[in-house]
């Protein structure tokens, strides 16, 4: 088991809760999907996933270690976080940037090195994004911008990645070109969590789903036994239903055609 | 569209320098400063011939080394005015510019913005107040010194400890303190120049505020220089985790980068920087926001060469500005008046030149 999740939960100061009694539990090379309605706590449970809030409550194993009573560089040798695209304030080189990578393995006064230039290069190569190496990460396309968030996080090697919503703002060829990046890392060996929208991304990656719901419960399993219709229809409000299409090859979630309330 | 590609990689190749080049421009850069440093020792009221500089130097390194005093072939009076009058003041300026610049480049990494100044958190206000009120107490140019220094600290201090007490160690709650602090220490200057006496006390310190090495003696640089030389060290080797913070908060965390402790060596490595340049000098606006665009705009943002980059290109104009303060007119001129008129303008072309590109 590379991620082992218990009781967790999560409250604010003022004692408004957002989720509690959350187990999950991630082999190497499986993906979990999280889904939810807007403004559940999603976010807030990936943050405490990816060991950037303290959850109230419960524990959180990763490569057999707990979370909390490891440094921040042990823990992001085994865990990558990829946040939601964003422009930052510096248009640093995509090679520049993807190199920072290697910072978990870096002291506080070291540099990058020739070998972790070479791996960045590697990495960029193995995923035909070479051609960006010496563009401004400021001035590429959001698609363009998420290939090289990735292959930053590849080259930290950690077990696991987590992505915040990784499609949100793409286009829908660029979000189906980033659920096959996802598909390719758990083929790779990585454990992927990502949060999103859409829950045909969480059938079209198949492992597991969870969905948060209205009371801060969360369902987990297979994604088969999660996306149906009706847990589907309790946590949007709108009458959707799956259904087999043979050009896709499996289920797609589709708008019932009588609902009056949209 | 792949001529548009092949286009835009050609034109972004500007800033894109291999590692050779950027070393070879480097190295060039400061010999050029080298340079600049002899030839600025040769202007002023009294000038001074290049030869004669040289040599006076190199006998003077030699002294210094232990070697017998050697023969004098040149004008005892070169000699007094390079050594005692201006090599204190060219070698202040170098530091003072080298230091003012690398302390914004370096908050402009960790505040995420490249409108930031050092005076950020507050460490010039507090030191105007700190000389202020040593000018009102009569202390002498030493307690002047030490005050400013003392309370451009001590303001920074407090302003990192309000987010601290409200258990909030965001970047915003920390740029949100700097301005309640930097607010309060406006007042208290206003106080100060209320009941300061017009004739003597506010001209002193008005004079101050607008920056001057005119009394920067070698006592005085000699006791910047070691603060100055051991915070330079620290942020060059800290370069790569300024591209970090850079990131922002969260990106860095899950990057393994202990942002608290990170953020907290290299602020404080910048303020003291600043607080070593303003006590001997005072206050000179424009340095620490300029330079470091210009240095971006030169080798790019990666601070591992924009960084000494913006070391030189302070250091470079500073020299240039106190040179000109100096020997332009009979009458010294306020290194921020300098700054401001040449440093404004300048950043205005940066910023067209900018835009320009983006479009």
């Amino acid at each position: 088991m590379i991620m082992e999740v218990r009781d967790l939960s999560f409250s604010y100061p003022n004692g408004r809760k957002i989720f509690s009694g959350v187990n999950i539990s991630l082999e190497a090379g499986e993906i979990l999907t999280i889904l939810g309605p807007n403004g559940v706590g999603k976010s807030t449970l990936l943050n405490c996933l990816a060991n950037l809030l303290k959850p109230s409550g419960g524990e959180i194993r990763m490569d057999g270690k707990n979370i909390h009573s490891i440094s921040l560089r042990e823990a992001a040798k085994i865990l990558g976080y990829v946040p939601q695209t964003h422009t930052p304030a510096y248009g640093y080189n995509v090679r520049d940037f993807v190199v920072m990578g290697r910072a978990p393995y870096l002291g506080m006064f070291q540099r990058p090195s020739a070998e972790d230039y070479a791996l960045a290069d590697e990495v960029m190569a193995s995923m035909n994004i070479t051609k960006l190496a010496n563009q401004p990460y400021t001035e590429i396309s959001g698609g363009e911008r998420q290939q090289a968030t990735l292959a930053r996080v590849i080259v930290q090697q950690p077990k696991i990645i987590m992505f915040d919503e990784p499609t949100n703002h793409l286009d829908y060829g660029n979000q189906l070109r980033v659920v096959h990046m996802i598909k390719d890392l758990a083929k790779r060996g990585f454990a992927v969590v990502m949060t999103t929208h859409m829950p045909d991304h969480a059938i079209m990656l198949g492992g597991k789903t969870a969905i948060l719901n209205r009371q801060g419960n969360l369902i987990c399993g297979n994604t088969d036994d999660i996306i149906t219709d009706e847990n589907l229809q309790n946590i949007y409000q709108v009458d959707v239903r799956v259904v087999e299409v043979a050009e896709a090859g499996g289920k797609v979630c589709v708008y019932a055609k009588s609902d009056a309330s949209v | 569209m792949n001529i548009g590609a092949e286009e835009r990689a050609r034109q972004l190749s500007g800033r894109t320098m291999s590692n050779a080049q950027y070393r070879l421009l480097l190295t060039g850069m400061i010999l050029a400063l080298a340079a600049m440093i002899i030839f600025a020792m040769c202007i002023g009221r009294y000038p001074v011939k290049v030869v004669d500089v040289v040599r006076v130097l190199w006998a003077r390194l030699k002294t210094l080394l232990g070697a017998a005093e050697p023969a004098k072939n040149w004008d005892p009076m070169s000699e007094g005015v390079i050594l005692t009058l201006r090599l204190p003041r060219i070698i202040a300026s170098v530091l003072v510019g080298g230091a003012l610049s690398l302390s914004g480049a370096a908050y402009q990494g960790v505040f995420k913005n490249p409108l930031v100044s050092p005076d950020l958190l507050g460490v010039s206000n507090g030191a105007c107040v700190g000389a202020a009120i040593a000018i009102l107490l009569h202390l002498n140019d030493f307690g002047i010194q030490a005050l400013a220094f003392l309370m451009g600290i001590g303001t920074v201090l407090l302003t990192m400890s309000i987010p601290r007490l409200m258990r909030n160690d965001s970047v915003t709650m920390l740029v949100l303190s700097g301005i309640i602090v930097g607010g309060i220490m406006n007042s208290v200057m206003g106080i100060i120049k209320y009941v300061a006496d017009p004739e003597t006390e506010l001209a002193d310190i008005t004079y101050w505020i607008m920056g001057t090495l005119k009394k920067a003696t070698s006592t005085d640089v000699l006791m910047v220089a070691l603060p100055i030389l051991i915070t330079t060290v620290l942020l060059l080797a800290m370069r790569w985790q300024i591209n970090l913070l850079s990131l922002g908060d969260n990106e860095a965390k899950t990057l393994g980068v202990r942002i608290g402790l990170v953020r907290g060596i290299i602020i404080l490595c910048s303020t003291l920087l600043t607080a070593c340049a303003v006590c001997i000098c005072g206050t000179i606006g424009w340095v620490g926001l300029v330079i470091p665009h210009l240095a971006r705009m030169i080798v790019g943002p990666d601070n591992l060469k924009s960084l000494p980059m913006t070391w030189v290109l302070g250091s470079m104009f500073m020299l240039v500005v106190d040179t000109v303060a100096r020997a332009a007119t009979s009458l010294e001129i306020p290194l921020s008046i300098l700054t401001g008129i040449i440093g404004a303008p300048f950043y205005l072309y940066i910023l067209v030149k900018q835009r320009m590109k983006m479009s």
